[in-house]
């Protein structure tokens, strides 16, 4: 079949999986939508890779394109509806078709029980839809429309049981801080239609090649696009959404708001490499607030006591680890952490998933423990992701850790100390949670009897297991002696990149932060390792425990600085100046239009001889005036 | 293709179904509300014909249609649509359909009602077809009186008080815009300064150059007249009590087209004939319409009722149609145009919702409500649908005027754009939380009962959002066919540049 045929059919495919399930999920039933969700996702992966072993090289020469028709044709400016498959694209197509398949293979298992299951798969075929649009769109208003399709289906799974007040606001709080950062995003793009006339990538890229380095324009437009990345990828100061967001299905905070749709923002960034490259102040902010993430996502991690939470409070973490790489320059770098941390963000969120599935349901870790005998495959590959999250070689996580922080060193020492700091900080909070869940007492709930999960969960796991312990060798450095795949293959989308660091330096680096990492282990085992009482009640914390305890009360500060503001104004522009100000007006003429009826009404006598009067007086007026004009 | 005689069909069948309706006793309700059925039918069929049938390669005026009448004062009674117009004639036979739907178990003297109704859209079909400026401001008045009827008998929530202040806001802007045309008329029939003799024929119109002063003064008159009808802040307080007093059918066809009255005019006679004029008041549009998009967002944030919100929402969303008439270029103005027509039918939808809630709770307090999903999934998810129309979701309709118009004006208006821009932050702020509160949530009891939509029900929820969803993905032939109307006016005011007042 022609290949362009067969890009459409990938996000197509879902799709028809969303209208099939989504408008005939009663007659169907919860079986037959829960496998055609998920076989509609295994098809479109089945493509994917037959398009990638056809072109090992991701169709790198000029891109696999097909324009479908003209969507926006205003007089003055037309955006297309094209797709377009590049290596970057195509590497992105299977990460979230080959995951998103797996986890909706999870999903049976996980959805069985609930009778919203034909819903919930046909949403999360609307995502996957939505996430192939915005990668495989050739232009930013058709990645747009991704970028919000995602965010729609994130808000419609994280407020998926609808009748807990408590899940729709998180549902609502993701969908505007996203909406946020859209404005960003929207900015942006009509900065870039003022700028180049266009929206597509081709035209775009091209044009902003022949501006010079630095350009206002530039410079404002890459900011405002990070500015919606910020949001989307959960960066300070909007982030606050993602660990609310954890209200969702456990498979979709492992699909969405850990594997694919976070990620969204770091795949624009490297899309748009070409105008960042071009805007060094842009770049200089993302890496500030990437590593302030990753430090401040880590510092609350530290202490948190709801499992999901913690996994969630990492990720933000790790994608401001991608977002510093980004900042020094190493798309590909940053680009390969996205890809390996697919891998052990997702195994983790469904590893957790079956813990919490175990459990009934329970999420707080202070009631958990000892569960390694009870869920032995859950058990060993949490531990996988725990190694490949922390970065213990060979798994995948240290791989890509390892590049990012000999890219960051390159750049500056100084951040890399910082990164260093931040990798510590991960060892701890992961060995924490894994001791406290899988090893130390058995604090669970009494009457509650942990099983293992069914095989379409626990299969899952255990490919991503493996994706987890392997797939950080499709990036090795250069002092391995085996050539760096994922650099070479990434080139023709995200730019050569080269750390250019002394082969021993490297070693070294390498060395101290699996050293560090170890540390961080240590730590959280002398902390909570055999021996130790932990507390299954709310105890007293003090100092900066509890402040991260507390998320440093970033929520609360929102609250009072801007929700509780606006709805003031928006009270007070409602009321005083509406109803008094403006009505008040118009009242006020109504009332002056009656005054002076009433006034002349009392001319209105009856009387001819004040009539006679008034006329004569008039008539020697106007002579008097005649005469003087 | 242009040989048939479309229009006068379109137009002809609501009077004329007005006229049968006085002959038919009150009693028998089918032969009632079957002729306003036949009738509202018979113009959505032609208008949909006249949409797939308009030469889109041609452009231009289409279907005209000419008889004389007042020949003496230069007026006549001549039809023709264009990209500009058709579309909205389109718009205004979807809602009539939709609405007869509305209201088909409607008991209350459903013979007047329908009456009335039919009177309202005939004249409103009038206006978006005139080629001649005094028919179409004869059309405005027609559309415009049966609405005071309309809400004061069939209304709720103050409906006197609405339908007065209704009516008096709206008179006031016909006064004014009432004396602009009579100076245009005067200038136009000055030898020294115009043909030499009256006409209101906008073809007639279109030779005259008017001077850089005069425009300033006429699109003045034309912007405050019919700037009430957007209505454009200040000027907006009829809408929220007039949108929600009135019944069902009615708002939706207020917010559908009525509101599109004024957008149309301030474009068709103020745009077109003075362009000047509007290029030197564009920055104080702007700011209103900044303000508009804005100021009633917030508005919209805090209000109790959830017909109010919806009413709000549509001030703040015609604010878009302004802005991107203030800043005057191709693709500004295609968005403004396109946004009239995207907005009449999310607004439509939005009001058909409500008031399918409304009749069966019996209330619109978002306080009283919750877990309606529950109860009501089909009218929860096409409510889902709409609120996501309106916060501009891409894939909607309403995301490609709304980005169409922030591209165009943010080249002219940077400042005020990125002002308007944050509306999409509070536009999803309100439409979620309103979602939240009454169809999310713990399933209220209270609520049980409550049937979900169905039968007659449907034909509005289908027909509405199947067009915001397949003009969404698929724009692009409607958006060639305004894109074309708007192009002579673009001409004209490129033609013709002026100063902006600061």
């Amino acid at each position: 079949m022609n290949e362009a045929v067969l890009l459409c059919l990938i996000p197509a495919l879902p799709l028809v999986g969303f209208l099939l399930t989504g408008l005939l999920g009663k007659k169907l039933g919860r079986g037959l939508s829960s496998w055609i969700g998920t076989l509609t996702v295994a098809a479109s992966f089945g493509l994917a890779l037959t398009l990638f072993i056809a072109h090992p090289d991701g169709f790198a020469a000029s891109g696999l394109g097909i324009q479908l028709f003209d969507w926006i044709p205003a007089a003055g400016l037309t955006i297309a509806f094209g797709l377009m498959l590049d290596p970057l694209s195509l590497i992105m197509t299977l990460v979230i078709t080959g995951i998103g398949f797996l986890i909706h293979l999870y999903s049976i298992g996980y959805m069985k029980h609930d009778e919203g299951a034909p819903r919930f798969f046909s949403f999360l075929n609307l995502f996957v839809f939505s996430m192939l649009l915005l990668v495989l769109a050739d232009n930013y208003a058709l990645m747009f429309v991704g970028w919000e399709g995602v965010g729609l289906c994130s808000y419609l799974l994280i407020g998926f049981w609808f009748t807990k007040d408590e899940y729709n606001a998180a549902a609502v709080k993701a969908f505007v801080m996203n909406r946020i950062g859209d404005l960003g995003f929207l900015l942006g793009l009509f900065v870039m239609v003022a700028t180049f006339g266009s929206l597509s990538f081709g035209e775009v890229f091209a044009k902003a090649g022949a501006m010079e380095a630095g350009a206002p324009a530039l410079t404002l437009i890459t900011l405002m696009l990070f500015v919606g990345a910020v949001g989307k990828s959960a960066q300070i100061p909007l982030y606050t959404w993602l660990p609310d967001a954890m209200a969702g299905p456990t498979p979709v905070s492992a699909l969405i708001h850990a594997a694919t749709m976070v990620t969204a923002g770091i795949y624009m960034v490297i899309r748009s490499h070409v105008l960042y490259d071009l805007a060094p102040i842009a770049l200089t902010v993302i890496s500030v607030v990437g590593l302030a993430t990753a430090i401040w996502a880590g510092l609350i991690a530290l202490s948190q006591r709801d499992i999901k939470k913690v996994l969630a409070y990492s990720t933000v973490s790790q994608l401001g680890f991608m977002f510093l790489t980004l900042g020094v320059g190493a798309y590909s770098t940053g680009y390969f952490h996205v890809f390996t941390h697919a891998f052990f963000k997702a195994l983790l969120f469904l590893a957790a998933g079956s813990v919490i599935h175990a459990l009934s349901g329970e999420q707080d870790i202070r009631k958990m423990g000892g569960l390694a005998k009870k869920l032995p495959i859950t058990y060993i590959t949490f531990l996988v992701g725990t190694l490949a999250i922390s970065g213990i070689p060979p798994f995948a996580g240290f791989f890509s850790k390892d590049a990012i922080l000999a890219a960051v060193y390159a750049r500056s020492p100084l951040l890399w100390g910082l990164s260093i700091f931040a990798a510590f900080l991960t060892a701890f909070y992961m060995g924490r949670l894994f001791i406290l869940v899988f090893h130390s007492k058995d604090r669970t709930t009494k009457g509650v009897h942990p099983h293992e999960s069914p095989w379409t969960m626990t299969v899952p796991l255990i490919v991503l297991a493996l994706g987890s312990t392997a797939a950080g060798f499709l990036g090795m450095p250069a002092v391995f002696g085996v050539p760096d795949w994922m650099a070479g293959f990434l080139a023709p989308s995200a730019g050569e990149y080269a750390v250019g660091l002394e082969e021993g330096t490297e070693w070294l680096l390498m060395g101290i932060s699996t050293v560090v990492v170890l540390c961080g282990f240590i730590f959280a085992v002398l902390k909570y390792g055999p021996g130790k009482v932990v507390p299954t009640e709310d105890k007293k914390t003090r100092g900066p425990v509890r402040w991260s305890l507390r998320k440093f009360r970033v929520d609360e500060f929102y609250d009072a600085l801007i929700v509780k503001p606006l709805f003031a104004l928006s009270s007070w522009l409602f009321g005083t100046a509406n109803d008094r100000g403006i009505d008040g007006v118009v009242r006020g003429t109504a009332g002056l239009v009656a005054w002076v009826g009433g006034r002349v009404r009392l001319l209105q006598t009856g009387n001819i001889v004040f009539y006679l009067f008034a006329m004569t007086l008039g008539v020697i007026v106007i002579a008097a005036v005649a005469a003087l004009g | 293709m242009n040989g048939l005689h479309l229009l006068p069909g379109i137009i002809l069948a609501p009077f004329v179904a007005a006229l049968i309706l006085l002959f038919i006793p009150s009693t028998a309700r089918n032969a009632i509300r079957g002729l306003a059925l036949a009738a509202a039918s018979c113009s959505l069929a032609l208008a949909t014909l006249a949409m797939f049938t308009y030469d889109n390669a041609a452009k231009g005026l289409q279907f005209v249609e000419h008889v004389p009448w007042l020949t003496t004062f230069g007026i006549s009674l001549d039809l023709g649509v264009d990209g500009l117009s058709l579309p909205l004639v389109l718009l205004t036979a979807i809602i009539l359909f939709a609405g007869v739907f509305v209201s088909w178990k409607l008991e209350n003297r459903a013979k007047e009602f329908f009456t009335y109704t039919l009177l309202l859209v005939g004249g409103v079909f009038g206006v978006f077809m005139s080629t001649d400026l005094f028919v179409l401001f004869m059309f405005i008045e027609i559309a415009v009186i049966p609405k005071y009827v309309l809400i004061s008998v069939w209304g709720s929530t103050r409906k006197d008080y609405a339908a007065m202040k209704y009516t008096l806001y709206l008179l006031s802007g016909s006064a004014i815009a009432f004396i602009g045309l009579f100076a245009v008329y005067t200038y136009v029939g000055s030898p020294h300064t115009g043909l030499g003799y009256g006409t209101f024929s906008l073809a007639e119109l279109a030779k005259v150059n008017f001077s850089p002063e005069f425009q300033k003064w006429a699109f003045l008159a034309m912007l405050v007249g019919f700037g009430v009808l957007v209505p454009i802040f200040p000027l907006h307080r009829w809408t929220p009590d007039g949108h929600s007093a009135a019944p069902t059918t009615i708002s939706m066809l207020l917010a559908g087209v009525i509101m599109k009255l004024g957008g149309y005019a301030i474009i068709r006679v103020g745009l077109g004939f003075f362009p000047m004029g509007a290029q030197y008041w564009a920055p104080v549009v702007a700011i209103l319409a900044a303000i508009n998009v804005i100021y009633i967002a917030f508005v919209a944030l805090v209000q109790k009722d959830m017909k109010f919100v919806v009413a709000n929402s549509s001030i703040s969303h015609m604010g878009f149609v302004l802005l991107g008439i203030a800043s005057m270029n191709a693709v500004s103005l295609s968005g403004a145009a396109a946004q009239m027509f995207a907005h009449g039918i999310m607004a439509a939808l939005f009001f058909a919702l409500v008031g399918q809630v409304y009749d069966k709770a019996h209330t619109r307090n978002i306080a009283d409500f919750g877990g309606l999903a529950k109860y009501m999934p089909r009218t929860s998810a096409a409510f889902l649908v709409v609120g996501l129309a309106s916060l501009g979701l891409p894939g909607l309709f309403n995301f490609v005027p709304e980005f169409t118009v922030f591209a165009g004006s943010i080249q002219r208006f940077t400042v005020i754009t990125i002002v308007s821009v944050f509306s999409v932050v509070v536009t999803a702020i309100y439409v979620l939380w309103v979602y939240q509160r009454v169809f999310f949530g713990p399933a209220n009891e209270r609520w049980a009962g409550l049937p979900d939509a169905k039968g007659v029900e449907l034909v509005p929820i289908v027909l509405l959002g199947g067009v915001l969803l397949v003009l969404g993905v698929w724009p692009g032939p409607f958006m060639d066919m305004v894109s074309g109307g708007i192009m002579p006016i673009v001409g004209r005011i490129v033609s013709a540049p002026m100063g902006g007042i600061f």
